[in-house]
């Protein structure tokens, strides 16, 4: 008996001071988590994904299969290295026109991180925001999961109808004329444009869709590439095989945590007939990589750091 | 014009119509025009004025099928073999029978002849646009034999449709058919368990049945020919359908499934071939805007009834 009261006493004098510590101690991580998610997400979160739900739960559901519960999570998890790890600082949002236009960026950094990051900032930071469509590759639908994913956060294959159709539904199209050429650049060739595919300014011309250049700066740092071996590449069956030693490195595997810059240039306007031969589509593509390639050396210029 | 008349007024020759579809199809038109049915296999209860006949249409007794009435149009659904065949004498017998419909169509003259393909001609491709129009080349056939089989008569259709001035050609190419139909997904998705494939979740494209009766009617219209997309409401990603028909699922690798199935397959434990995995891999879904503003299609099951037409398992005729 006496052992059970003295329990019980233990019990009562636990819950008296130990609930009331223990829901201090709740209510102050809950607190800081909410801080924190605020500090990452922003402020007014909710409505733009209740933004995103309603455009994109209507009318039977977005015919790509954009799924705004998982699109909602990508972003949550973008956001630390949009708002925390890279430092994304956004340039130029006003001139993204509010209807349909194809935003044409540089691609480097060689895994696509530049893709996402130009997704999450255009999510967070305008209003309302913006869902950003990038084409993807052939060959990474044919691969389990990152198909799904790919498909369930706006990602559709990289076929010309598809592009089409997405400008004709309004979408903002993101494209990266370099592929991987890009992307996968030695570190000594950072910054260099590489040859540009045509196919976006035959679409732009077709649907009337403003061309928006991007240039993104802070994510040819992020992978020292030294160089590709094209025979594991092809033994692998991927588009390229980057040398990069600081995977060695523990914790190296992430990217160096470079401040990211992201221009955003006036629409650019093209007219003429879709189907002309390539040396006259290529003269207008000139002018885009022209345009992009200026934005990169004036912003390259003014930069102090790489990382602040 | 005198061939449009005979299109409104003639008897409609419905082949393979004691399949499930046929008899629906069969069962839509009777009260309006008189039906006349060709299918090798012999069935249950008809309506009284339908006339019936059992016959391969391959023989030549089949031809009284078209000599005893003025046809107006025949809709091609196509044919079974009676009795079990290898898959290289069904290809040949389905091939040679279409073409002896259209022998047929050219010898009495009949104005139309709908043939019911299907969207799964196109096949599904890691590559395809998410929406196929009717010009998209038809590549199903790379993998399998039995789409090979679909792709040949589709294709041959097509060939007569520019080799043929008299005859109207009409060629459907339905989404996946749900209802009491017997076609791979329809029975897929009556699975108690249904298997999925682990890391994909393509878009599916459905059509109900009565949905694909309604569009072979409004081909049946005069100056209607050419290539149509059927589909039904809006695609959804097979996970999202299977939690609206509130069917388990258990997901599994592809490479083993591809085994399994294949080794079910050769065993008879499965009428899945393991090429048929590709439909719950990849997209295949249609554009139906031409069937929409040429034909006046629309479909009038909405997603949930279009889905809950599998579950009505037992079929009343």
């Amino acid at each position: 008996m006496a052992k059970s009261t003295a329990l019980a006493r233990l019990r009562d004098a636990a819950l008296r001071s130990g609930v009331p510590l223990v829901s201090r101690a709740i209510d102050v991580t809950r607190k800081r988590a909410e801080d924190f998610s605020r500090l990452l997400l922003g402020d007014d979160f909710q409505d733009r994904v209740e933004w995103l739900r309603r455009r994109y739960n209507s009318h039977g559901g977005d015919p790509f299969g954009l799924d705004p519960e998982v699109a909602k999570g990508a972003v949550t998890v973008l956001s630390f290295f949009h708002r925390l790890y890279f430092r994304t600082e956004s340039h130029g949002l006003d001139n993204i026109p509010t209807s349909k236009a194809i935003l044409v960026a540089n691609h480097s950094g060689q895994i696509p991180i530049d893709g996402a990051i130009i997704g999450s900032s255009l999510f967070l930071d305008p209003s309302p925001p913006r869902v950003v469509r990038a084409m993807i590759e052939k060959w990474a639908i044919s691969l389990p999961f990152a198909s799904t994913f790919f498909n369930k956060v706006g990602q559709v294959v990289g076929v010309p109808e598809n592009a089409r159709r997405l400008l004709n539904m309004d979408e903002l199209l993101l494209v990266f004329p370099e592929g991987v050429r890009g992307i996968a650049k030695p570190f000594a060739r950072r910054y260099e444009l590489q040859e540009f595919g045509l196919g976006f300014m035959r679409l732009a011309i077709e649907t009337g869709a403003p061309i928006v250049p991007v240039a993104v700066i802070g994510a040819e740092e992020q992978y020292i590439n030294l160089g590709n071996l094209e025979w594991a590449a092809r033994l692998l069956g991927i588009p390229a095989f980057p040398v990069v030693p600081q995977i060695l490195v523990p914790g190296g595997q992430l990217p160096l945590p470079t401040k990211y810059r992201i221009y955003y240039g006036e629409p650019l306007r093209f007219g003429g007939d879709p189907r002309a031969d390539d040396s006259v589509i290529r003269d207008k593509v000139w002018l885009v990589k022209q345009c992009i390639q200026d934005m990169l050396s004036r912003s390259l210029s003014e930069r102090q750091r790489v990382f602040t | 014009m005198l061939q449009d008349e005979r299109l409104e007024r003639g008897a409609i020759l419905v082949t393979g119509f004691q399949g499930r579809l046929g008899l629906r199809l069969v069962r839509a038109l009777h009260r309006t025009r008189q039906v006349v049915g060709l299918d090798a296999r012999s069935g249950g209860a008809l309506p009284a004025d339908i006339s019936n006949f059992a016959l391969d249409p391959l023989r030549s007794a089949a031809n009284q099928a078209f000599r005893l009435h003025e046809l107006g149009a025949i809709v091609h659904l196509g044919f079974i073999p009676e009795h079990v065949r290898s898959a290289e004498e069904r290809h040949s017998y389905s091939v040679r029978a279409l073409e002896r419909i259209f022998e047929y169509a050219a010898q009495f003259q009949i104005p139309k002849v709908v043939l019911l393909s299907s969207a799964t001609v196109y096949g599904p491709r890691a590559d395809n646009p998410q929406f196929l129009t009717e010009a998209a080349p038809l590549l199903g056939g790379a993998r399998s034999a039995e789409l090979r089989t679909l792709v040949e008569l589709d294709m041959h259709a097509q060939s007569h449709a520019w080799r043929s001035s008299g005859t109207e050609i009409v060629i459907l190419r339905p989404a996946h058919i749900l209802g009491t139909v017997q076609n791979a997904a329809s029975s897929y998705l009556r699975l108690p368990v249904v298997p999925t494939l682990l890391g994909f979740d393509p878009m599916l494209q459905a059509v109900h049945q009565e949905d694909v009766v309604r569009a072979i009617l409004l081909a049946l219209r005069p100056q209607i020919a050419g290539i149509y997309n059927v589909a039904g409401p809006p695609a959804q990603p097979l996970s999202r359908v299977l939690r609206l028909l509130g069917r388990k699922s258990v997901s599994i690798p592809h490479a083993l499934a591809r085994q399994a199935l294949g080794g079910l397959f050769m065993a008879r434990l499965s009428r899945f071939t393991s090429d048929e995995l590709d439909f719950i891999r990849y997209v295949c879904m249609v554009d139906d805007s031409l069937a929409r503003n040429k034909l006046g299609y629309e479909p009038a099951y909405s997603l949930e009834q279009t889905l809950a037409v599998v579950d009505e398992a037992r079929w009343v005729p």
